[in-house]
Protein backbone atom coordinates (compact mmCIF):
# COMPACT_ATOMS: atom_id res chain seq x y z
CA UNK A 1 0.00 0.00 0.00
CA UNK A 2 2.84 2.28 0.72
CA UNK A 3 4.35 1.79 -2.11
CA UNK A 4 1.72 2.29 -4.44
CA UNK A 5 1.42 5.36 -2.58
CA UNK A 6 5.00 6.57 -3.82
CA UNK A 7 4.47 5.37 -7.16
CA UNK A 8 0.88 7.58 -7.07
CA UNK A 9 2.94 10.83 -6.17
CA UNK A 10 6.45 9.78 -8.29
CA UNK A 11 3.41 10.15 -11.12
CA UNK A 12 2.05 12.96 -9.68
CA UNK A 13 5.24 15.12 -9.63
CA UNK A 14 6.46 14.14 -12.85
CA UNK A 15 3.19 15.18 -14.48
CA UNK A 16 4.58 19.05 -15.12
CA UNK A 17 7.28 17.09 -17.21
CA UNK A 18 4.55 16.14 -19.73
CA UNK A 19 4.18 18.82 -22.05
CA UNK A 20 8.26 19.24 -22.69
CA UNK A 21 8.48 15.37 -22.65
CA UNK A 22 5.98 15.21 -25.21
CA UNK A 23 7.33 17.85 -27.41
CA UNK A 24 10.80 16.51 -27.40
CA UNK A 25 9.59 12.67 -28.11
CA UNK A 26 8.01 14.12 -31.02
CA UNK A 27 10.06 16.86 -32.28
CA UNK A 28 13.84 15.75 -30.82
CA UNK A 29 13.87 12.09 -29.96
CA UNK A 30 12.00 10.55 -33.75
CA UNK A 31 13.42 12.84 -36.06
CA UNK A 32 16.89 11.06 -34.46
CA UNK A 33 15.90 7.65 -34.91
CA UNK A 34 14.24 8.62 -38.31
CA UNK A 35 17.86 10.06 -39.70
CA UNK A 36 18.83 6.42 -38.87
CA UNK A 37 15.83 4.70 -40.42
CA UNK A 38 15.91 6.92 -43.77
CA UNK A 39 19.47 6.25 -43.95
CA UNK A 40 19.35 2.77 -44.93
CA UNK A 41 16.39 3.49 -47.39
CA UNK A 42 15.71 4.54 -50.52
CA UNK A 43 13.76 7.66 -49.99
CA UNK A 44 13.44 10.20 -52.60
CA UNK A 45 11.09 13.29 -53.99
CA UNK A 46 10.90 11.89 -57.58
CA UNK A 47 12.78 9.79 -59.86
CA UNK A 48 11.99 5.68 -59.91
CA UNK A 49 12.82 5.22 -56.36
CA UNK A 50 10.01 8.42 -55.31
CA UNK A 51 7.16 6.23 -55.99
CA UNK A 52 9.15 2.40 -54.93
CA UNK A 53 10.00 3.02 -51.83
CA UNK A 54 11.89 0.58 -49.36
CA UNK A 55 14.35 -0.68 -47.41
CA UNK A 56 17.95 -0.94 -49.18
CA UNK A 57 20.85 -1.79 -46.08
CA UNK A 58 23.47 -0.18 -46.32
CA UNK A 59 23.46 0.60 -50.27
CA UNK A 60 23.96 4.36 -49.30
CA UNK A 61 26.31 3.74 -47.34
CA UNK A 62 28.20 1.60 -50.31
CA UNK A 63 27.49 4.61 -52.33
CA UNK A 64 28.88 6.55 -50.20
CA UNK A 65 31.94 5.33 -50.03
CA UNK A 66 32.29 5.29 -53.81
CA UNK A 67 31.45 9.03 -53.84
CA UNK A 68 34.49 11.30 -53.98
CA UNK A 69 32.63 14.17 -53.13
CA UNK A 70 31.94 12.61 -49.91
CA UNK A 71 35.57 12.67 -49.35
CA UNK A 72 35.81 16.41 -50.49
CA UNK A 73 33.47 17.19 -47.93
CA UNK A 74 34.68 15.76 -45.31
CA UNK A 75 38.20 16.96 -45.82
CA UNK A 76 36.09 20.34 -46.30
CA UNK A 77 34.88 20.04 -43.03
CA UNK A 78 37.90 19.38 -41.29
CA UNK A 79 39.47 22.37 -42.62
CA UNK A 80 36.51 24.11 -42.15
CA UNK A 81 36.78 23.25 -38.45
CA UNK A 82 40.46 23.34 -37.50
CA UNK A 83 40.71 26.28 -39.12
CA UNK A 84 37.81 28.02 -37.11
CA UNK A 85 38.62 26.40 -34.11
CA UNK A 86 42.72 27.53 -33.85
CA UNK A 87 41.25 30.90 -35.01
CA UNK A 88 38.45 31.37 -32.57
CA UNK A 89 40.61 30.23 -29.85
CA UNK A 90 43.36 31.81 -30.00
CA UNK A 91 42.28 35.32 -30.81
CA UNK A 92 39.62 35.00 -28.53
CA UNK A 93 42.41 33.87 -25.37
CA UNK A 94 44.68 36.61 -26.80
CA UNK A 95 42.06 39.27 -26.12
CA UNK A 96 41.00 37.86 -23.36
CA UNK A 97 44.00 37.83 -21.91
CA UNK A 98 44.80 41.51 -22.94
CA UNK A 99 41.26 42.49 -21.98
CA UNK A 100 42.54 41.37 -18.01
CA UNK A 101 45.31 43.79 -17.73
CA UNK A 102 43.66 46.40 -19.47
CA UNK A 103 40.96 49.24 -17.78
CA UNK A 104 37.68 48.83 -17.23
CA UNK A 105 36.25 52.29 -19.33
CA UNK A 106 38.54 50.56 -22.29
CA UNK A 107 37.40 47.67 -22.23
CA UNK A 108 34.20 48.62 -22.10
CA UNK A 109 34.75 50.83 -25.38
CA UNK A 110 36.57 47.96 -27.11
CA UNK A 111 34.44 44.86 -26.21
CA UNK A 112 31.17 45.64 -28.34
CA UNK A 113 33.17 45.87 -31.65
CA UNK A 114 34.49 42.27 -30.77
CA UNK A 115 30.75 40.87 -29.16
CA UNK A 116 29.33 42.22 -32.67
CA UNK A 117 30.17 39.72 -35.04
CA UNK A 118 28.69 37.30 -32.51
CA UNK A 119 25.46 38.89 -31.50
CA UNK A 120 24.15 39.89 -35.27
CA UNK A 121 22.01 36.87 -37.19
CA UNK A 122 23.84 34.75 -39.37
CA UNK A 123 22.26 36.44 -42.36
CA UNK A 124 23.36 39.62 -41.30
CA UNK A 125 27.42 37.68 -40.65
CA UNK A 126 27.23 36.57 -44.09
CA UNK A 127 26.23 39.80 -46.00
CA UNK A 128 28.86 41.61 -44.02
CA UNK A 129 31.58 38.89 -44.80
CA UNK A 130 30.40 38.90 -48.29
CA UNK A 131 30.43 42.28 -48.98
CA UNK A 132 33.75 43.04 -46.96
CA UNK A 133 35.49 40.07 -48.79
CA UNK A 134 34.20 40.91 -52.48
CA UNK A 135 36.09 41.71 -55.44
CA UNK A 136 34.92 45.30 -55.28
CA UNK A 137 34.40 45.08 -51.49
CA UNK A 138 36.36 46.51 -48.31
CA UNK A 139 39.36 44.58 -48.06
CA UNK A 140 40.47 44.79 -51.47
CA UNK A 141 39.73 48.95 -51.15
CA UNK A 142 42.19 48.72 -48.32
CA UNK A 143 44.68 46.34 -50.17
CA UNK A 144 44.59 48.70 -52.70
CA UNK A 145 45.54 51.61 -50.61
CA UNK A 146 49.11 49.34 -49.86
CA UNK A 147 49.09 49.46 -53.77
CA UNK A 148 48.35 45.27 -54.03
CA UNK A 149 45.97 44.36 -56.91
CA UNK A 150 42.76 42.87 -56.67
CA UNK A 151 42.18 39.48 -54.87
CA UNK A 152 39.32 37.68 -55.78
CA UNK A 153 39.01 35.94 -52.22
CA UNK A 154 35.58 34.24 -52.93
CA UNK A 155 36.75 32.63 -55.89
CA UNK A 156 40.35 31.78 -55.58
CA UNK A 157 40.56 31.53 -51.75
CA UNK A 158 36.75 30.39 -50.93
CA UNK A 159 37.57 27.88 -47.71
CA UNK A 160 39.94 30.78 -46.62
CA UNK A 161 37.38 33.30 -47.04
CA UNK A 162 34.39 31.37 -45.05
CA UNK A 163 37.13 30.42 -42.19
CA UNK A 164 37.86 34.25 -41.66
CA UNK A 165 34.26 34.75 -42.06
CA UNK A 166 33.74 31.87 -39.08
CA UNK A 167 36.24 33.64 -36.91
CA UNK A 168 35.32 36.85 -37.14
CA UNK A 169 31.68 35.57 -36.13
CA UNK A 170 32.93 33.47 -33.46
CA UNK A 171 35.61 34.72 -31.45
CA UNK A 172 33.46 36.41 -29.43
CA UNK A 173 32.11 33.10 -27.82
CA UNK A 174 35.71 31.86 -26.85
CA UNK A 175 36.32 35.44 -25.53
CA UNK A 176 33.74 35.68 -22.96
CA UNK A 177 34.41 32.14 -21.65
CA UNK A 178 37.92 32.93 -21.47
CA UNK A 179 37.96 36.24 -19.63
CA UNK A 180 35.34 34.33 -17.30
CA UNK A 181 38.19 31.45 -16.51
CA UNK A 182 40.88 33.97 -16.52
CA UNK A 183 38.81 35.79 -13.63
CA UNK A 184 39.32 32.85 -11.77
CA UNK A 185 42.86 32.32 -12.04
CA UNK A 186 44.46 33.93 -8.68
CA UNK A 187 47.13 37.03 -9.66
CA UNK A 188 48.89 35.61 -6.59
CA UNK A 189 50.03 32.50 -8.49
CA UNK A 190 50.84 34.60 -11.42
CA UNK A 191 53.04 36.61 -9.17
CA UNK A 192 54.86 34.17 -7.74
CA UNK A 193 56.00 32.64 -10.58
CA UNK A 194 57.24 35.93 -11.68
CA UNK A 195 58.79 36.86 -8.59
CA UNK A 196 60.71 33.51 -9.35
CA UNK A 197 62.04 34.97 -12.44
CA UNK A 198 59.29 33.54 -15.06
CA UNK A 199 59.19 35.65 -18.15
CA UNK A 200 55.50 36.70 -19.27
CA UNK A 201 55.27 33.89 -21.55
CA UNK A 202 56.38 31.36 -19.41
CA UNK A 203 53.87 32.54 -17.02
CA UNK A 204 51.11 32.18 -19.42
CA UNK A 205 51.91 28.82 -20.77
CA UNK A 206 52.92 27.12 -17.44
CA UNK A 207 50.46 28.68 -15.14
CA UNK A 208 47.32 30.42 -16.84
CA UNK A 209 46.58 28.00 -19.39
CA UNK A 210 46.85 24.71 -17.13
CA UNK A 211 44.70 26.35 -14.63
CA UNK A 212 42.06 27.38 -17.30
CA UNK A 213 42.16 23.87 -18.69
CA UNK A 214 38.80 22.78 -18.22
CA UNK A 215 37.52 25.90 -19.82
CA UNK A 216 39.53 25.07 -22.92
CA UNK A 217 38.28 21.74 -23.39
CA UNK A 218 34.47 22.38 -22.78
CA UNK A 219 34.80 25.80 -25.23
CA UNK A 220 36.70 23.21 -27.70
CA UNK A 221 33.82 20.90 -27.51
CA UNK A 222 31.01 23.46 -27.82
CA UNK A 223 32.59 25.14 -30.58
CA UNK A 224 33.15 22.02 -32.57
CA UNK A 225 29.72 20.53 -32.53
CA UNK A 226 28.42 24.09 -33.29
CA UNK A 227 31.18 24.38 -35.90
CA UNK A 228 29.75 20.97 -37.26
CA UNK A 229 26.41 22.04 -37.86
CA UNK A 230 27.49 25.32 -39.83
CA UNK A 231 25.01 25.55 -42.72
CA UNK A 232 23.79 29.17 -43.51
CA UNK A 233 26.84 31.29 -43.51
CA UNK A 234 29.13 29.10 -46.12
CA UNK A 235 25.76 28.49 -47.80
CA UNK A 236 24.71 32.23 -48.29
CA UNK A 237 28.46 33.29 -49.05
CA UNK A 238 29.82 30.95 -51.46
CA UNK A 239 26.76 28.02 -52.33
CA UNK A 240 29.62 25.15 -51.20
CA UNK A 241 31.28 26.51 -54.23
CA UNK A 242 32.96 27.62 -56.74
CA UNK A 243 32.92 23.80 -58.05
CA UNK A 244 32.52 21.57 -54.37
CA UNK A 245 35.90 23.85 -52.82
CA UNK A 246 33.80 24.44 -49.83
CA UNK A 247 31.35 21.85 -49.89
CA UNK A 248 31.40 21.12 -46.25
CA UNK A 249 28.98 17.95 -44.98
CA UNK A 250 26.32 19.92 -44.52
CA UNK A 251 26.20 21.32 -47.51
CA UNK A 252 26.51 18.20 -49.39
CA UNK A 253 23.63 16.86 -47.41
CA UNK A 254 21.49 19.84 -48.28
CA UNK A 255 21.70 19.32 -52.05
CA UNK A 256 21.51 15.58 -52.04
CA UNK A 257 18.54 16.19 -50.08
CA UNK A 258 16.77 18.95 -51.84
CA UNK A 259 18.69 19.96 -55.24
CA UNK A 260 18.69 16.08 -56.19
CA UNK A 261 16.14 15.18 -54.28
CA UNK A 262 17.64 11.91 -52.75
CA UNK A 263 16.53 12.42 -49.23
CA UNK A 264 18.00 8.55 -48.14
CA UNK A 265 21.33 9.85 -49.47
CA UNK A 266 20.58 13.02 -47.70
CA UNK A 267 20.59 11.22 -44.53
CA UNK A 268 23.22 8.83 -44.86
CA UNK A 269 25.37 11.68 -45.32
CA UNK A 270 23.91 13.84 -42.18
CA UNK A 271 24.47 10.63 -40.40
CA UNK A 272 28.01 11.18 -39.96
CA UNK A 273 27.36 14.44 -38.58
CA UNK A 274 24.84 13.05 -35.93
CA UNK A 275 27.05 10.45 -35.31
CA UNK A 276 30.31 12.64 -34.43
CA UNK A 277 27.73 14.60 -32.64
CA UNK A 278 26.67 12.19 -30.52
CA UNK A 279 29.87 11.09 -29.62
CA UNK A 280 30.78 14.49 -28.92
CA UNK A 281 27.88 15.48 -27.03
CA UNK A 282 28.42 12.50 -24.81
CA UNK A 283 31.74 13.23 -23.72
CA UNK A 284 30.87 17.11 -23.12
CA UNK A 285 28.03 15.76 -20.76
CA UNK A 286 31.18 13.96 -18.89
CA UNK A 287 33.29 16.66 -18.55
CA UNK A 288 30.86 19.29 -17.32
CA UNK A 289 30.31 17.12 -14.76
CA UNK A 290 33.79 17.69 -13.48
CA UNK B 1 61.64 53.01 -17.69
CA UNK B 2 61.04 52.81 -21.02
CA UNK B 3 60.86 49.12 -21.38
CA UNK B 4 58.27 49.15 -18.69
CA UNK B 5 55.86 52.06 -20.28
CA UNK B 6 55.79 49.96 -23.52
CA UNK B 7 54.90 46.90 -21.99
CA UNK B 8 52.07 48.40 -20.40
CA UNK B 9 50.75 49.95 -23.60
CA UNK B 10 50.77 46.73 -25.39
CA UNK B 11 47.67 45.33 -25.12
CA UNK B 12 45.92 48.59 -25.50
CA UNK B 13 47.69 49.13 -29.00
CA UNK B 14 47.11 45.40 -30.09
CA UNK B 15 43.71 45.76 -28.72
CA UNK B 16 42.86 48.83 -30.75
CA UNK B 17 44.23 46.85 -33.67
CA UNK B 18 41.95 44.34 -33.95
CA UNK B 19 39.20 45.85 -32.59
CA UNK B 20 39.50 48.12 -35.52
CA UNK B 21 39.64 44.97 -38.01
CA UNK B 22 36.61 43.44 -36.27
CA UNK B 23 34.75 46.81 -36.61
CA UNK B 24 35.65 46.70 -40.51
CA UNK B 25 32.87 44.74 -41.93
CA UNK B 26 30.47 46.22 -39.88
CA UNK B 27 31.64 49.85 -41.11
CA UNK B 28 30.00 48.80 -44.58
CA UNK B 29 26.78 48.11 -43.05
CA UNK B 30 26.43 51.38 -41.52
CA UNK B 31 27.60 53.67 -43.59
CA UNK B 32 26.02 51.52 -46.89
CA UNK B 33 22.64 52.28 -45.30
CA UNK B 34 22.70 55.59 -44.98
CA UNK B 35 24.03 56.22 -49.13
CA UNK B 36 21.93 55.97 -51.96
CA UNK B 37 25.27 55.02 -54.43
CA UNK B 38 26.57 52.70 -52.02
CA UNK B 39 28.91 49.94 -53.50
CA UNK B 40 30.13 46.98 -52.10
CA UNK B 41 33.20 48.79 -50.72
CA UNK B 42 33.67 51.02 -47.88
CA UNK B 43 33.36 54.92 -48.58
CA UNK B 44 32.34 57.85 -46.76
CA UNK B 45 28.53 58.70 -48.45
CA UNK B 46 28.63 61.80 -50.36
CA UNK B 47 25.27 62.93 -48.82
CA UNK B 48 23.85 60.82 -45.83
CA UNK B 49 20.28 60.44 -46.31
CA UNK B 50 17.78 57.65 -44.13
CA UNK B 51 15.97 57.19 -47.98
CA UNK B 52 17.08 53.24 -47.59
CA UNK B 53 15.68 52.83 -44.57
CA UNK B 54 12.24 54.47 -45.39
CA UNK B 55 12.36 52.14 -48.44
CA UNK B 56 13.01 49.36 -46.94
CA UNK B 57 9.99 49.84 -44.40
CA UNK B 58 7.66 50.74 -46.81
CA UNK B 59 8.05 47.73 -48.85
CA UNK B 60 5.18 45.15 -47.90
CA UNK B 61 7.29 42.04 -48.35
CA UNK B 62 9.50 43.47 -45.84
CA UNK B 63 7.04 44.41 -43.29
CA UNK B 64 5.46 40.90 -44.05
CA UNK B 65 8.46 38.73 -43.45
CA UNK B 66 9.31 40.98 -40.30
CA UNK B 67 6.08 39.84 -38.81
CA UNK B 68 6.43 36.51 -39.67
CA UNK B 69 9.88 36.73 -37.95
CA UNK B 70 8.33 38.09 -34.83
CA UNK B 71 5.26 36.16 -34.21
CA UNK B 72 7.62 33.01 -34.59
CA UNK B 73 9.89 34.42 -32.25
CA UNK B 74 7.07 35.70 -30.02
CA UNK B 75 5.65 32.33 -29.96
CA UNK B 76 8.19 30.28 -29.68
CA UNK B 77 9.76 32.17 -26.74
CA UNK B 78 6.66 32.50 -25.14
CA UNK B 79 5.77 28.16 -25.31
CA UNK B 80 9.54 27.50 -24.67
CA UNK B 81 9.13 29.31 -21.20
CA UNK B 82 6.40 28.33 -20.25
CA UNK B 83 6.70 24.76 -20.84
CA UNK B 84 10.28 24.74 -19.07
CA UNK B 85 8.92 26.73 -15.94
CA UNK B 86 6.59 23.63 -15.61
CA UNK B 87 9.35 21.04 -16.32
CA UNK B 88 11.89 22.65 -14.53
CA UNK B 89 9.36 22.77 -10.76
CA UNK B 90 9.52 19.08 -10.43
CA UNK B 91 13.19 18.84 -11.38
CA UNK B 92 14.22 21.32 -9.10
CA UNK B 93 12.10 20.18 -6.18
CA UNK B 94 11.28 16.76 -5.79
CA UNK B 95 13.53 13.77 -5.38
CA UNK B 96 13.18 11.65 -8.91
CA UNK B 97 14.38 8.38 -9.60
CA UNK B 98 15.09 9.09 -13.18
CA UNK B 99 16.12 13.42 -12.44
CA UNK B 100 19.84 12.54 -13.33
CA UNK B 101 19.49 10.60 -15.85
CA UNK B 102 16.63 13.30 -17.42
CA UNK B 103 19.23 16.04 -16.74
CA UNK B 104 22.12 14.44 -18.36
CA UNK B 105 20.02 13.72 -21.71
CA UNK B 106 19.11 17.32 -21.50
CA UNK B 107 22.87 18.56 -21.58
CA UNK B 108 23.46 16.22 -24.43
CA UNK B 109 20.56 17.62 -26.35
CA UNK B 110 21.84 20.94 -25.66
CA UNK B 111 24.95 20.33 -27.57
CA UNK B 112 23.62 18.17 -30.79
CA UNK B 113 24.37 19.78 -34.24
CA UNK B 114 20.47 19.64 -35.06
CA UNK B 115 21.41 20.49 -38.60
CA UNK B 116 22.13 16.31 -39.32
CA UNK B 117 18.12 15.88 -38.34
CA UNK B 118 16.22 18.98 -41.08
CA UNK B 119 16.37 16.04 -43.78
CA UNK B 120 13.87 13.51 -41.39
CA UNK B 121 12.47 16.14 -39.68
CA UNK B 122 11.67 17.72 -44.04
CA UNK B 123 9.82 14.43 -44.68
CA UNK B 124 7.92 14.15 -40.89
CA UNK B 125 6.46 17.04 -41.53
CA UNK B 126 5.19 16.67 -45.54
CA UNK B 127 3.34 12.98 -43.31
CA UNK B 128 2.14 14.75 -40.72
CA UNK B 129 0.89 17.84 -43.06
CA UNK B 130 2.91 20.60 -41.07
CA UNK B 131 5.15 21.44 -44.13
CA UNK B 132 5.00 25.08 -44.83
CA UNK B 133 3.04 25.83 -42.30
CA UNK B 134 4.83 28.74 -39.21
CA UNK B 135 2.68 26.83 -36.34
CA UNK B 136 5.09 23.75 -37.32
CA UNK B 137 7.72 25.55 -37.57
CA UNK B 138 7.11 27.33 -33.94
CA UNK B 139 6.88 23.77 -32.49
CA UNK B 140 9.84 22.31 -34.30
CA UNK B 141 12.07 25.40 -32.64
CA UNK B 142 10.14 25.00 -29.16
CA UNK B 143 11.33 21.66 -29.17
CA UNK B 144 15.26 22.29 -30.28
CA UNK B 145 15.14 25.66 -27.95
CA UNK B 146 13.57 23.44 -24.81
CA UNK B 147 16.81 21.55 -23.81
CA UNK B 148 18.38 24.77 -22.85
CA UNK B 149 15.72 26.39 -21.46
CA UNK B 150 14.79 23.47 -19.04
CA UNK B 151 18.36 23.37 -18.13
CA UNK B 152 18.78 27.43 -17.47
CA UNK B 153 15.42 27.24 -15.52
CA UNK B 154 16.05 24.84 -13.52
CA UNK B 155 19.24 26.16 -11.83
CA UNK B 156 17.98 29.51 -11.84
CA UNK B 157 14.55 27.84 -9.98
CA UNK B 158 17.23 25.67 -7.65
CA UNK B 159 18.23 29.50 -6.26
CA UNK B 160 14.74 30.53 -5.32
CA UNK B 161 13.96 29.18 -1.59
CA UNK B 162 11.83 26.53 -0.31
CA UNK B 163 9.62 28.47 2.48
CA UNK B 164 7.78 30.56 0.71
CA UNK B 165 6.08 28.68 -1.34
CA UNK B 166 5.45 25.96 1.67
CA UNK B 167 3.88 28.90 3.60
CA UNK B 168 1.94 29.52 0.53
CA UNK B 169 0.77 25.64 0.58
CA UNK B 170 -0.20 26.12 4.16
CA UNK B 171 -2.56 28.77 2.89
CA UNK B 172 -3.98 26.42 0.63
CA UNK B 173 -2.42 27.38 -2.94
CA UNK B 174 -2.20 24.43 -5.69
CA UNK B 175 1.14 23.94 -6.65
CA UNK B 176 0.76 25.31 -10.09
CA UNK B 177 -0.70 29.10 -8.15
CA UNK B 178 2.31 28.63 -6.02
CA UNK B 179 4.51 28.12 -9.37
CA UNK B 180 3.02 30.93 -11.15
CA UNK B 181 2.23 33.38 -8.06
CA UNK B 182 5.25 32.96 -5.58
CA UNK B 183 8.06 31.21 -7.72
CA UNK B 184 8.00 32.76 -10.90
CA UNK B 185 7.94 36.53 -9.49
CA UNK B 186 11.39 35.59 -7.89
CA UNK B 187 12.90 33.97 -10.67
CA UNK B 188 11.78 36.94 -12.97
CA UNK B 189 15.86 37.91 -14.21
CA UNK B 190 16.28 33.80 -15.05
CA UNK B 191 12.81 33.87 -16.76
CA UNK B 192 13.91 36.94 -18.84
CA UNK B 193 17.60 35.20 -20.37
CA UNK B 194 15.30 32.18 -21.37
CA UNK B 195 13.23 34.43 -23.30
CA UNK B 196 15.93 36.69 -24.65
CA UNK B 197 18.12 33.93 -25.59
CA UNK B 198 15.07 31.69 -27.27
CA UNK B 199 13.75 34.32 -29.02
CA UNK B 200 17.24 35.86 -30.08
CA UNK B 201 18.18 32.50 -31.55
CA UNK B 202 14.31 32.36 -33.45
CA UNK B 203 15.09 35.38 -35.17
CA UNK B 204 18.38 34.44 -36.62
CA UNK B 205 17.25 31.23 -37.61
CA UNK B 206 17.94 30.61 -41.06
CA UNK B 207 18.01 26.96 -41.76
CA UNK B 208 14.88 25.71 -40.34
CA UNK B 209 12.19 28.09 -41.64
CA UNK B 210 14.31 28.11 -45.22
CA UNK B 211 14.20 23.42 -45.16
CA UNK B 212 10.36 23.54 -43.35
CA UNK B 213 8.49 26.65 -45.52
CA UNK B 214 8.21 27.11 -48.98
CA UNK B 215 6.14 30.14 -50.33
CA UNK B 216 7.20 33.37 -49.64
CA UNK B 217 4.37 34.86 -48.09
CA UNK B 218 5.42 32.49 -44.90
CA UNK B 219 9.04 33.26 -44.72
CA UNK B 220 10.44 34.93 -41.93
CA UNK B 221 12.85 38.05 -42.73
CA UNK B 222 15.72 35.96 -42.16
CA UNK B 223 15.47 34.18 -44.91
CA UNK B 224 13.81 36.86 -46.96
CA UNK B 225 16.85 39.12 -46.58
CA UNK B 226 18.81 35.82 -47.85
CA UNK B 227 16.39 36.18 -50.69
CA UNK B 228 16.97 39.55 -51.22
CA UNK B 229 20.64 39.24 -50.77
CA UNK B 230 20.76 36.86 -53.90
CA UNK B 231 18.33 38.47 -55.90
CA UNK B 232 18.61 42.54 -55.79
CA UNK B 233 21.03 42.57 -53.30
CA UNK B 234 24.31 42.91 -55.94
CA UNK B 235 22.28 46.04 -57.62
CA UNK B 236 20.89 47.58 -54.15
CA UNK B 237 23.64 47.41 -51.62
CA UNK B 238 21.89 50.54 -49.59
CA UNK B 239 18.72 48.79 -49.18
CA UNK B 240 20.37 45.52 -48.71
CA UNK B 241 22.50 47.26 -45.50
CA UNK B 242 19.77 49.17 -44.65
CA UNK B 243 17.42 46.01 -44.20
CA UNK B 244 20.37 44.07 -42.22
CA UNK B 245 20.80 46.68 -39.95
CA UNK B 246 16.82 46.63 -39.03
CA UNK B 247 16.85 42.70 -38.90
CA UNK B 248 20.00 42.86 -36.73
CA UNK B 249 18.73 45.86 -34.66
CA UNK B 250 16.66 43.44 -32.54
CA UNK B 251 19.22 40.63 -31.32
CA UNK B 252 21.26 43.78 -30.77
CA UNK B 253 18.92 45.47 -28.48
CA UNK B 254 17.81 41.96 -26.69
CA UNK B 255 21.78 41.05 -25.95
CA UNK B 256 22.62 44.18 -24.45
CA UNK B 257 19.25 43.61 -22.03
CA UNK B 258 20.31 40.52 -21.24
CA UNK B 259 23.52 41.33 -20.14
CA UNK B 260 21.86 43.43 -17.00
CA UNK B 261 20.13 40.08 -16.36
CA UNK B 262 22.95 38.15 -16.27
CA UNK B 263 24.50 39.44 -12.85
CA UNK B 264 27.03 36.72 -12.55
CA UNK B 265 28.12 37.45 -16.46
CA UNK B 266 28.49 34.46 -18.47
CA UNK B 267 28.37 30.75 -17.46
CA UNK B 268 29.64 28.29 -19.58
CA UNK B 269 27.87 25.48 -17.99
CA UNK B 270 24.90 23.89 -20.64
CA UNK B 271 26.21 26.72 -22.71
CA UNK B 272 24.98 27.38 -25.88
CA UNK B 273 25.42 26.50 -29.33
CA UNK B 274 26.72 28.60 -31.87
Amino acid sequence: MKEKNQTLTEIKRTVLLLPAVILLICFFIVPILMTFGYSFSNLALSGANAKNFRFTGIENYIKMWKDRTVFISIKNTLVFLVGSLIGQQVLGFIIALMMKSGNSTFRRIVGPFFLAGWVIPEVVVAICCSTFFANEGTLNHILGFAGIPMIKFLQTMPMTTVVLANIWHGTAFSMLNFQSALDGVSNEIEEAARVDGASYLQTIVKIVIPCIRGTIATNTMLNTLSTLGVFGLIYMMTGGGPGSKTTTIPIYMYKQAFVSQQLGYGTAIAMLLLVIGIILSVLYTRIDRD
Amino acid sequence: MKNARSKKAAPYIVLSILAVVFALPLVWVVLASLDLNASSGVKIPAQFTLQNYIEVIKSQTNQRALRNGLIISLFQSLIVVFISILAAYPLSRFELKCKKIFMLTILFMTALPMTAVMVPVYRLFLTVKLYNSIPGVILFMTATSLPYGIWLMKNSMDGVPMELEEAAKVDGATTLTSIFKVIVPLMFPGICVVFIYTFSGSWGNFFVPYILLSTAEKMPASVQLYQFFGQNGMVVYGQLAAYSALYALPSIILYVLSQSYMSKGFNLSGAAKG
